[in-house]
């Protein structure tokens, strides 16, 4: 594969990241330069305040690709729905 | 091996009673619930609401179960979670193993514990008497718990020494 379209991607959100955004969810075309968790996080902080506000401290933020739990290294090629949320409080 | 997120109430008794009925091969079951703590005065809570991430909860559940069989030998294991409001006194979690023997359920029951408090997708906030209140902070005493579970062994040396 060569330099690929913009991706459509699903990301939800869930707790106080969710409060922040201000949304549960939503869908956005993610630039074919975003590879990473990491690099999608800085490219979502320049979208706004309410993302600037969501990931002000992006280190305390969790993620999940398609509903499994990744690192900010891990790739986002491919991926229909990315999750971020703060460190788990169950049980 | 069973998990289920719900809103409603979970029987204790039923539960285990679905587990063991008609079982001879089981000589253990262990049973850990975890209840909302309420505490007193201004800063008592009223009410936690438990939020999820439905689709992925289940799955990671799935994920720990899963491992907690491929680590001790367990004839029956069961994970409720509660999600919605809840009020002091109530039950939000209910894990049930049952093996041969006790220190296989036991551990295994501590190990579905452990993982599921650093890894299921599940936000606690609460709400206290003066009207404060907020999401609840993750504990580092947590992450800790998890180290003790690793390396690549089939089943813990505790277990090894036992039989």
């Amino acid at each position: 594969m060569t330099e690929a379209p913009p991706a459509t991607v699903k990301l939800v959100y869930f707790a106080w990241v969710r409060e922040k955004m201000g949304r549960a969810e939503e869908t956005v075309s993610v630039p074919a330069t975003v590879a990473t968790i990491a690099d999608l996080v800085q490219w979502l902080r320049s979208r706004g305040p309410e993302y600037e506000s969501a990931f002000e401290r992006p280190e305390i933020v969790r993620a999940a690709i398609d509903q499994a739990h990744v690192k900010p290294h891990a790739t986002v090629a491919g991926a229909r729905e990315i999750a971020f949320f703060p460190p788990v409080t169950g049980g | 091996m069973a998990v289920r997120v719900q809103m409603e109430d979970f029987d204790i008794g039923a539960e285990l009673k679905r587990i063991s009925d008609g079982r001879t091969d089981i000589g253990a079951i262990v049973t850990f619930t975890g209840t909302v703590r309420g505490g007193e005065g201004e800063t008592a809570i009223t009410q936690m609401t438990l939020e999820h991430y439905p689709g992925m909860t289940e799955a990671e559940l799935e994920r720990i179960e899963t491992e907690a069989q491929r680590r001790w030998p367990l004839q029956a294991s069961l994970v409720i979670h509660r999600h919605g409001t809840l009020r002091p006194g109530d039950n939000i979690v209910l894990v049930v193993t049952a093996s041969r023997h006790r220190q296989a359920a036991f551990e295994a029951a501590e190990f579905l514990m452990d993982f599921l408090k650093t890894q299921a997708p599940f936000w606690k906030k609460e709400t206290r008497a003066d009207g404060s209140g907020g999401w609840v902070d993750a504990r580092e005493c947590d992450d800790t718990a998890l180290t003790r579970w690793q390396g690549a062994a089939a089943t813990s040396p505790r277990v090894k020494a036992a039989e």
